[in-house]
């Protein structure tokens, strides 16, 4: 039973791939070489400086910054504790408009620096233009370095005293310590947050186009919009998603073979002191990224939204469409914790080769971008719909019109499955602290396992549940392509409003909606933030008092 | 642990409950209806669908269909809701057509009021307005005239912002350069551009006024509906200021005139509302509508004599490109193909 239900949701989501393979097959003329030749290799190695651009910039910041918070004690570290985490409930594309106005020449840092240098034309003097490969790098890096935070910090709080009390006592000094037993140890989950990390970098569409990058992403898009090549544009896609299961089973396998010992059960490690110039230095390290991906964002937007509001007035419609992007968002994240708890607790029930390969795949979403993964489920959505509608006009002479594609219904879909990934992660995770050793226990005291899971594992799962709920929420609200793209009649949420202003190239226009989404998206993060740092609490409590 | 799960079953029904009600809300089919879908952003629209309810009592839902509408609407295949189809760019129209999404439609008012080239000669789309490819440049150039061709002159070396060359406002200019010149030409063009970029090629037409005054470039290609948006103040304070730092140009191609294209719309091929439909788009060519919707966003009107936006008109007087629009958009796909061989936009 639980492994039919992961091969359901395992088909669910293969759905749009395979509507986008139907697409693909449809062949796309003489596009490939044209691609080979003149857009493949730029947006080859494009994508492949901003991945690697972007993989540094957010382990040097995140790592440092997560074994900072996690195990010394220096001014301010329970507030950026919090504060790191701040920059997820921002989405790209709003970071990147809100770094072209501070940068650009007209902008308060450029004009600041001529006041004070004292030229007076922009003519005299000019720092490099933000809409670069340098500038997507900075602005992706803010905004995504707390994928990498988030699990490192967790890593870094459940590692045991014990070992490194071990490494000193052979004779390692404190930086080597860190460098041989704490880093290492955390490894596979700075490797995993990386990966969420990189695969964001690969899907993203709006920061890199709007900065003027030629991602593959960009090009699968170019070629269907600009082109009208959609058989291309799937192939292209297709491709994509190769290179991204490869570096996921690259990742699978670079951590099956590790076994890490410890967690929760053993003693954590007491915070280090730092005092005098090491705490401040600390405090600053931290609080720079803060600053970079929310403080000044946030700024920024608040000041546009202000200066929108003296001159045009609040739209009435945004309080609606605030209350459709938390529709849209709240119901894909029901679907994807319900199909990602089918996903864990078939692999939990029945651990075996096919179960794991089965959560392997019904994760394949969170590698179609948006824009393509909304494609690939018109086709089969729509023709259901088309199907249902024409029985019915048979049968009872009423027309149900576009039953799911037509209504919200698609895009709730559409976010499950862009998101399982997520939660997947963040139930396998959760499903990882609790002992098998339990599920026999409330087997041998007569539970069934239907009662085991209902009374055992659920319970348990509270906080992983939760963790994953707060963050499909956060990326729904976010979500963009797809939603463009599948909105019904009439809709319109907070993400689609900041568009349609910015694709009149007046994204000042829609600082209060992007102002929203952010002030909207900070409640899970907060949430977020005090669950992680209350479970984490938690635990590390119960293994003192145990 | 056990007294909250209940509460959060509760949350699940209310978000489940809630999100039923936004689904019914999608559908509509009474009567009296007229189902828009566009790739227009919204509020362009907006003052033409509003008259037409006062005028005819039917009610307007539009939906604001960034990229894909030929794609939604082939999908949706004879459920579709859509009526009328509205799009940009003369390519998009003919794309719209290709998809088979479309129905002819014979109207007599609408043959009488749209010249011959700003239509299909089937019926199957119509233009609305009409919107030119402009120069601007920085005032102390004190530039009054330009030709296309001259773009790629190495003396504007480092000066020049673009949008994306992949964009479709920037592929119908390459696409109208390629009927003037023919291919090799226009790939040296390309290049010749190109190297006079002073930034990438992205973002949107009116960053080109903002990176003039910001010092960046001197000359900037841009449509002509921005200069009104940014000039008559609706764009915001920052935006004039923008505006006032800038000469508008209009240039011609060598022995031709100013590139042109079109935004207009389809009827669709499964309107449940055909008469609506109809009905909507001869109200939109009628001289009043016509001044309307080009005002709206400071566009051309296609009917001769309808008003324009006294901030377009002080552009001077548009000598409109005589190449055909359904060549031009035929040569699109090499043009694309074109800007990416010379890497426009790397």
């Amino acid at each position: 039973m639980p492994v039919a239900a992961a091969f359901g949701v395992a088909a669910f989501v293969l759905l749009p791939v395979l509507a986008l393979i139907a697409i693909a097959a449809q062949g796309s003329g003489d596009l490939w070489p044209h691609l080979i030749d003149n857009v493949l290799p730029t947006a080859l190695w494009q994508t492949g400086v901003l991945l690697v651009g972007v993989g540094i910039s957010v382990t040097l910041v995140a790592v440092p910054c997560a074994w900072l918070v996690a195990t010394c004690a220096f001014p301010g570290r329970r507030w950026l504790e919090v504060g790191l985490l701040l920059p997820l409930a921002l989405p790209g594309y709003i970071v990147a408009y809100s770094y072209l106005d501070v940068l650009h020449p007209l902008g308060p840092v450029q004009s600041a620096l001529r006041w004070m240098l004292g030229i007076s034309s922009p003519r005299g003097f000019q720092l490099p233009d933000v809409r670069s490969a340098w500038g997507c790098i900075f602005v992706l890096s803010c905004v995504l370095y707390p994928y990498v935070y988030l699990s490192a910090r967790a890593s870094f709080l459940v590692q045991s005293a014990s070992a490194l009390d071990a490494a000193r006592a052979l004779g390692a000094g404190r930086w080597r310590t860190v460098w041989r037993v704490a880093l290492p140890m955390a490894r596979p989950a700075i490797v995993a947050g990386l990966t969420l990390a990189l695969l964001e970098v690969l899907g993203d569409i709006g920061a890199s186009e709007f900065l003027g990058m030629r991602t593959l992403t960009v090009s699968v898009y170019t070629t269907w919009v600009n082109r009208s090549n959609l058989p291309g544009a799937a192939q292209i896609a297709l491709v994509m998603m190769m290179f991204v299961l490869v570096l996921v089973a690259a990742e699978r396998a670079a951590r099956s073979r590790a076994r890490y010992g410890g967690g929760g059960s053993a003693r954590p490690p007491a915070l280090v002191p730092l005092t005098g110039m090491a705490g401040v230095a600390a405090c600053l390290f931290c609080l720079v990224p803060v600053l970079l991906g929310f403080g000044v964002p946030l700024l920024h937007l608040l000041f546009a939204a202000i200066k929108r509001i003296e001159f045009s007035g609040i739209s009435p419609n945004l309080l609606v469409e605030a209350r459709n992007s938390a529709l849209l968002a709240g119901g894909g994240t029901v679907l994807a914790l319900a199909l990602g708890f089918l996903v864990t607790l078939a692999q939990r029930l029945v651990p075996s080769g096919l179960t794991a390969g089965l959560a392997r795949l019904s994760t394949l979403g969170y590698a179609i971008p948006g824009t393509v993964l909304a494609i690939g489920l018109l086709t089969p959505l729509a023709g259901f719909d088309n199907l249902v509608d024409q029985a019915a006009r048979q049968t009872f002479g009423i027309s149900t019109g576009l039953l799911i594609s037509g209504s919200g219904a698609a895009l709730i879909i559409a976010y499950a499955i862009r998101f399982l990934a997520i939660s997947v992660g963040a139930l396998e995770a959760g499903y990882g602290k609790i002992s098998p050793n339990l599920d026999m226990a409330a087997r041998s005291l007569g539970r069934s396992r239907r009662g085991a899971v209902r009374h055992v594992h659920l319970p348990l799962m509270r906080t992983a549940l939760a963790t994953a709920a707060l963050m499909v929420f956060v990326d729904g609200m976010k979500e963009l392509p797809a939603t463009l793209l599948l909105r019904p009649l009439g809709v319109e949420t907070l993400a689609t409003h900041v568009y349609g202003e910015a694709a009149r190239g007046t994204y000042e226009d829609g600082a209060l909606a992007a102002l929203l989404i952010v002030l909207v998206g900070l409640v899970p993060v907060l949430m977020l933030a005090r669950l992680s740092y209350t479970s984490l609490a938690g635990a590390a409590q119960g293994s003192r008092s145990g | 642990m056990f007294r909250k799960l209940p509460s959060r079953t509760r949350v699940c029904h209310a978000v489940l409950a809630a999100a039923a009600g936004l689904l019914l809300s999608g559908a509509a089919s009474a009567q009296g209806v007229l189902n828009v879908y566009t790739t227009r952003e919204p509020g362009l629209a907006a003052p033409v669908f509003e008259a037409f309810t006062k005028a005819t009592g039917i009610t307007v839902n539009s939906v604001f269909v960034k990229d894909g509408l030929a794609e939604r609407v082939k999908a949706e295949g004879s459920a579709s809701p859509a009526d009328i189809l509205m799009t940009v760019d003369a390519g998009n129209l003919l794309d719209v057509v290709d998809a088979g999404v479309t129905q002819p439609v014979n109207s007599p008012v609408l043959t009488a009021a749209i010249p011959a080239n700003l239509r299909d000669p089937n019926g199957n789309w119509f233009a609305l307005s009409l919107r030119a490819r402009l120069l601007y440049a920085a005032k102390d150039l004190k530039l009054s005239s330009m030709t296309y061709e001259n773009l790629a002159d190495p003396k504007w070396k480092g000066e020049i912002c673009i949008r994306s060359g992949q964009h479709p406002y920037n592929v119908g200019l390459t696409a109208a350069y390629i009927v003037h010149h023919g291919e090799a030409k226009t790939e040296e063009w390309l290049k010749g551009v190109k190297a006079n970029l002073a930034r990438k090629a992205t973002g949107g037409d009116r960053e080109g006024a903002r990176d003039i005054l910001g010092g960046i470039c001197d000359l900037a290609i841009g449509n002509s509906y921005y200069v009104g948006l940014m000039r008559s103040g609706k764009g915001g304070p920052e935006q004039q200021k923008w505006a006032d730092a800038i000469d508008v140009v209009l240039p011609v191609f060598e022995g031709g005139g100013t590139h042109v294209n079109v935004s207009g719309a389809a009827v669709a091929k499964n309107a449940p509302n055909k008469d609506n439909a109809v009905r909507f788009l001869e109200f939109a060519v009628s001289p009043e509508m016509q001044a309307i919707y080009a005002k709206a966003n400071f566009e051309y009107p296609v009917i001769a004599g309808a008003q324009v936006d006294p901030v377009i008109a002080a552009l001077g007087p548009l000598k409109v490109d005589p190449i055909s629009l359904v060549e031009m958009a035929k040569a699109r796909k090499k043009a694309s193909e074109l800007i990416d061989r010379v890497g426009f936009d790397n």
